[in-house]
This record gives C-alpha cells, sequence and structure tokens, in this order.
C-alpha cells in the first residue's frame, strides 16, 4: 500500500517535467515506429498523447483541488542558489498554468484521434506525427515553464512545428502561403519576446518569471518591454490588427492541425496574461501620469494608471477583434474560413473580459501581494478564463465538424455544399451542438460564460456588453446560414455517395461534444473547481513569487 | 560614446529589418528582414554581456580579480541562433514552395487564385 502511494507522489513530483518530456521522446521515436506498422505508428502517437493526458490530469487534479503550487526544478536543488541567484531553469504549475494545461490535453487527444482516419489518405505521415508531437510539447512547454527564455524556446518549438504543419500539403500553393504568413508573423513576434526578454534580463539578472515579478520597479525600459511583450503576445494570439495570418492557417491547415493550432493561439493568450499579471502584477495600478489641469475654471484631477491604459487598450482591441471577426465571418463563403473568423472573434469576448478585469483592478493588498478587484472585475476574470476553455472546445468542435465534411465531399465552399444532414447525421448533431454553443445559447457552455461576461462588462460600462450581445447575435445568424446550406436543403446529386464521417472522427467530436453538455448542465461545477483556481491564481500573484523565493512575505490564501 | 555604438547598431538592424518586412513585397527580401531582426536582437544579448576590460567567462585555476562577461546571455544567444537557423531554413522551404507553385516570389502575386480547389 505503502509503496503504492510513493508510486503516485513521485509521479505527481515529476509529472511537470514528464508532460513536456513524453511527447517530445514520442515525437523522435514516432519515425522508428513507424517502420514497423502505420496502424501501430497512430497507435503510439494516441497513447502519447493520452499518457500525457493523465499526467495533465493527475497534476491538476492536486493542484486544483488543493491549491497548491508545484515546481519543478531541472537539476534538482532549491529554485535559487545560494546567495539568491535565480539560474535554475525551473518549471512553475499553478491553478492557472493546471487549467491551460487540462484545455491543451483535451484538444492534443482529440486532434490525434481525429489524425486517425483524417489523414489516412495522405503521404508523408510519420512526419506529420512528429511534428504534431513536437507541437503538443511546444505548446505545454509554454503552458507550464516558470523562466522566460524557456518560453521563448517553447513558443518558437510550437511555431516552427506549427507553420510546417498547416503548410502540410504542398501540393496546394494556398497552404504553402498560408505557412509563409504564419511563420512571419510568429518569427516577427517571438523576437519582439526575445528582445523583451533581453531588456529584463538587462536590468535584473534574472530570467525566472517569480523572481522578475518580485524585482520589478517599472522603469523606463519595463514599460518598453511590456509592450513588446503584449505586442509580441497578441500577434501570436490573433488579435485584431495582427489577425491576418489567422484565417488563412486556421483554414489551409488540416482540421486535426486547426484544432491544435488553437490550442496554440490559446498557450500565447495565456503567456499575455501571465506576463501582465503575474510579472507586472506588483506594478498594475502603478500611476504613470499624474494629471492636473484647468478645464473651464474647474480644476481636473486624475491619474494614468498602468491598468487603466492596459484595460483601456485592451477593451479597444477586443471590441475591434469581435467585431472584425463577426463582418468578415458573415461575408465569408469558405466553411473553414468563415469558422477561423468566429474564432477571431472569440478571441475578443475574451480579452474583453480581461480588458475589464484590468480597468476594476482597485488597489494591491501590500501584505498579501494579491490584487483586489472590484466585484465585477474579478467576474469578468472567470468568465475571461472560463470562455478560454469553451472557446477552445466550440470552436475545434466546429473545425473537427468541417473537416469531416471536406473528408467526406472534397469540398470546402459553402455555395457547392447543401443536403448533407440526409447522409451525415451524427456531423449534423455535432456541427448544431457547435453552433449553439458558439452563438451562446443556453443550455450549452457557451452561454455559461458569456452571461458571465455580458454581466460584468455591463458593470463596467454598458455599451461593451451591448456590442458583445450584439456580435453573439450576428455569430448566431452566420452559423445558422452555414447550418442551412450545408446541411439543408434539397438533396444534391453529386453527393448521393457521401457517407458519413469514419469512426475515429466521430469519437473524438463525440469526446468533444460530451464535455460541451457536461460543461453547459454543470456551469457551476466547472467555474468553482477549475476556473475560480484558475483566476485566484493570476489575481493571488504573491503566491508565485513565494513558491520559488520563501523569504517573499506573504499569506498563503488572499481574501474575496 | 564608443560603448553606445552597438546599441545603436542594434536599432539599426531592427528597424532596417522591420522596413524590410513591411516594404519589400520579395518574399526572399522578407525572410532577409526577419534574419536582419535577428541578428539585431542576437547583437543586443551579446552587448548585454560585455563589459570594459573583460574576459570569456573561462577559469584557469590561478587568475583573480579578473572582469569577465557574463555567460547567460552568450548562452542564450547560442540558443536563439539555433532556433533562427530553423526558422531560416523552414521560411526558405516554404519560399521554394511557392515559387514553384506560382512562378513568382512578388507577395502581391501569390495566394490570389480562386477559392475553388
Amino acid at each position: 500500500m505503502n509503496g503504492e502511494l510513493d508510486l503516485i507522489a513521485e509521479m505527481l513530483k515529476h509529472s511537470p517535467a514528464l508532460i513536456v518530456a513524453i511527447p517530445l521522446l514520442g515525437a523522435f521515436l514516432t519515425p522508428l515506429i513507424g517502420k514497423i506498422n502505420d496502424k501501430i505508428r497512430n497507435a503510439f502517437a494516441v497513447f502519447i498523447v493520452a499518457l500525457t493526458s493523465f499526467f495533465v490530469f493527475l497534476l491538476a487534479n492536486d493542484i486544483l483541488s488543493n491549491g497548491s503550487i508545484h515546481t519543478y526544478v531541472f537539476g534538482g536543488g532549491p529554485a535559487l542558489t545560494e546567495g539568491g541567484f535565480a539560474v535554475r531553469i525551473l518549471f512553475e504549475v499553478d491553478g492557472m498554468n493546471a487549467f491551460m494545461a487540462i484545455i491543451a490535453s483535451i484538444l492534443a487527444l482529440a486532434g490525434v484521434i481525429y489524425s486517425w482516419a483524417f489523414m489516412k489518405e495522405n503521404t508523408g505521415l510519420d512526419k506529420y506525427y512528429t511534428l504534431i508531437l513536437l507541437m503538443i510539447a511546444g505548446m505545454f512547454g509554454m503552458i507550464l515553464t516558470g523562466d522566460m527564455f524557456n518560453f521563448f524556446v517553447f513558443l518558437e518549438i510550437a511555431s516552427i512545428s506549427a507553420c510546417a504543419l498547416i503548410a502540410f500539403r504542398t501540393n496546394q500553393g494556398k497552404a504553402v502561403d498560408a505557412g509563409f504568413k504564419y511563420i512571419v508573423i510568429s518569427a516577427i513576434g517571438a523576437l519582439l519576446i526575445l528582445f523583451a526578454i533581453a531588456l529584463l534580463y538587462s536590468q535584473y539578472n534574472a530570467l525566472n518569471m517569480a523572481v522578475l515579478a518580485r524585482e520589478i520597479q517599472l522603469t523606463f525600459l519595463d514599460k518598453i518591454a511590456l509592450a513588446l511583450l503584449i505586442a509580441g503576445l497578441a500577434m501570436k494570439a490573433g488579435i485584431v490588427p495582427m489577425h491576418m495570418w489567422l484565417p488563412d492557417a486556421y483554414g489551409r491547415a488540416p482540421a486535426s492541425v486547426t484544432i491544435l493550432l488553437v490550442g496554440a493561439t490559446q498557450a500565447s493568450l495565456y503567456g499575455a496574461l501571465r506576463m501582465t499579471s503575474t510579472l507586472y502584477g506588483k506594478n498594475i495600478i502603478a500611476v504613470l501620469k499624474h494629471v492636473d489641469f484647468d478645464l473651464f475654471g474647474q480644476s481636473v484631477v486624475f491619474d494614468i494608471t498602468l491598468n487603466g491604459v492596459l484595460g483601456f487598450i485592451i477593451l479597444l482591441l477586443a471590441i475591434l477583434t469581435i467585431f472584425i471577426g463577426v463582418l468578415m465571418a458573415l461575408k465569408e463563403t469558405n466553411f473553414k474560413r468563415m469558422i477561423a473568423f468566429a474564432a477571431i472573434a472569440e478571441i475578443g469576448y475574451m480579452i474583453l473580459a480581461i480588458g475589464s478585469a484590468f480597468l476594476a483592478v482597485a488597489s494591491i493588498d501590500t501584505v498579501t501581494s494579491s490584487a483586489i478587484l472590484s466585484q465585477p472585475g474579478y467576474m469578468a476574470l472567470k468568465g475571461g478564463i472560463f470562455h478560454i476553455l469553451n472557446d477552445a472546445l466550440d470552436i475545434g468542435l466546429l473545425f473537427l465538424v468541417a473537416g469531416a465534411i471536406y473528408y467526406a465531399t472534397k469540398e470546402t465552399s459553402l455555395n457547392k455544399l447543401g443536403g448533407l444532414a440526409r447522409n451525415m447525421k451524427y456531423t449534423t448533431i455535432f456541427f448544431l451542438i457547435g453552433l449553439f454553443a458558439v452563438a451562446g445559447m443556453p443550455p450549452l457552455n457557451g452561454f455559461a460564460s458569456k452571461i458571465l461576461i455580458y454581466e460584468s462588462t455591463y458593470q463596467v460600462n454598458p455599451i461593451l456588453s451591448i456590442i458583445a450581445i450584439l456580435c453573439s447575435i450576428l455569430l448566431l445568424a452566420v452559423f445558422v446560414k452555414v447550418f442551412h446550406s450545408a446541411f439543408l436543403g434539397p438533396k444534391q446529386e453529386k453527393f448521393d455517395n457521401v457517407k458519413e464521417a469514419p469512426k475515429s472522427m466521430l469519437i473524438a467530436m463525440g469526446i468533444i461534444a460530451c464535455l460541451i453538455i457536461f460543461i453547459g448542465l454543470f456551469p457551476e461545477y466547472v467555474l468553482n473547481n477549475i476556473v475560480t483556481p484558475a483566476a485566484d491564481a493570476l489575481v493571488n500573484f504573491g503566491n508565485y513569487i513565494h513558491e520559488v523565493d520563501s523569504n517573499y512575505v506573504i499569506s498563503l490564501i488572499g481574501g474575496f | 560614446m564608443i560603448y553606445q555604438i552597438p546599441y545603436i547598431a542594434v536599432v539599426a538592424l531592427i528597424l532596417i529589418g522591420l522596413y524590410a518586412i513591411i516594404f519589400r513585397r520579395n518574399l526572399i527580401k522578407m525572410v532577409i528582414g526577419i534574419t536582419l531582426i535577428e541578428s539585431g536582437v542576437n547583437l543586443f544579448l551579446i552587448t548585454l554581456a560585455f563589459q570594459k576590460d573583460s574576459t570569456a567567462p573561462i577559469y584557469h585555476g590561478s587568475e583573480t580579480g579578473l572582469t569577465m562577461s557574463l555567460p547567460v546571455p552568450h548562452a542564450l544567444t547560442l540558443t536563439s541562433i539555433v532556433i533562427g537557423v530553423a526558422v531560416t531554413a523552414l521560411m526558405l522551404t516554404l519560399v521554394i514552395h511557392i515559387y514553384k507553385h506560382y512562378q513568382t516570389l512578388d507577395a502581391r502575386k501569390i495566394g490570389m487564385e480562386g477559392d475553388e480547389e
């Protein structure tokens, strides 16, 4: 009995490293195993991802239920050397990381199972599975790492393999074009991030996120670094001025890759959240400029604070992102590109909530180092984080459905599709579930997070929530149009021989659809057990620092 | 003043790189732009490590009181160079494929064909 417990404890202790190491090793074993048999290779890839997911859930279960933070220092020993030098590379996993890792593992599992049948007709599948596993390793690395430079390295691993996967069908000129766009944007983004890391390193001699968060002073260089970090990560996340790569990349990549790309995009979004709220957490309410002037005989006095500026910029980008995403989705006729534009709009919803949360930071508790948010601000933060999960599932499901239709009909243009509901009834049901979830209809999961976002942004500014609701309705219109033109309508002769998607694709879609319904039916359960610990982890950034530097004084639980 | 020159070079490299990416339409020139930005960032990292009269950070055993340059940025630069090579190689492969499909490297003429496949 005791031995068993030890095994679990050991696995738990090493799981942060294993989550990255298993897919990384598996990636390079795949071509070898592919020499034996195609089926064994596919099963091996699924096994590797399932094993990784097992460790993710083991780790996440411990973190989310106990509220603990796991650090894994490579090479062993304490996080800081004697004398307090932060030279060791470490992974630091708190509620937010665990939350993101769960999303990534669901998407990875669905993507790999889906690939089994979906990619069967393609050649070069040994390389395909290697790249997929590499991308998964990169994604988990980005999510789990506690080191700035490590973050950059994993970001590059994820984006290089993602680019190769987007351009996987090199016989299509547009796929190659999309891959090139993606690599240009992500290379520039990554270099901006590296430049910011260098700026931070030059001042504080540290690359460790927790140590940087402890030291940061918000000097002029820090402000430049913050701007570079946000710009770089926004490029990778597809927020509006830098969104043009996203519809191409999402639309041209094979559907099984697109669902992983959704995960990589959200890992970048997580990066931006971690940088702003943990790294700069201590200075988030710092006064940038004191304004004092005379307006018609009345003196106007107010302070421009960092969180105000950040919140304002993020909200502006969010509204642009939602608007442009929805409007472009309305006029698009290519199925996958349309979903990609809807994905842009959904990202807009997340940052809308996050921007409102930043605006609502009232003060920093100096004893516990936690950000004191107003009640709507805290609700907005939870809504935004919850929406990351829901968006990943909804958009992921829609992309898988679009892939299934492409697989069955070899057709992507909506004008040429029609009457598919007759032959593909399961796919139709999955599409309906995805449709209502994305549009935020009760009782599916999109509603649960969107209602939180509407309610909280209404209290920040009513106009925001009006725009959000309006665009949600437009999204519904977009997808109802798709449903009508692709699934309903008269029977078309050329689709008479269309068959239902193969089993592995149905299983992958089924897993996600079940999760969507489960979250939709029990939003309270998910909110309390998964989302709230993640939001608390972001708010109580003192704990994150304390875990690495135990001299940093805080009490363990910040109060709300 | 002499110690400021590397920083000026860093800014110049990054700006020239950005100019090339934004305003040049030739894909190869865009790739060159990205490598220029990368060189700029690498130069910045190396410059951070350097101190006046410093030597390479290697102990021979007997020296005392030497000023050494910081080893960490060197390690970062090496990693970043390796990643940069991979990115550049991948980009050039894609450029070759694009050229095969479209017989041109002009970014305005690529991916413009109709949506029907």
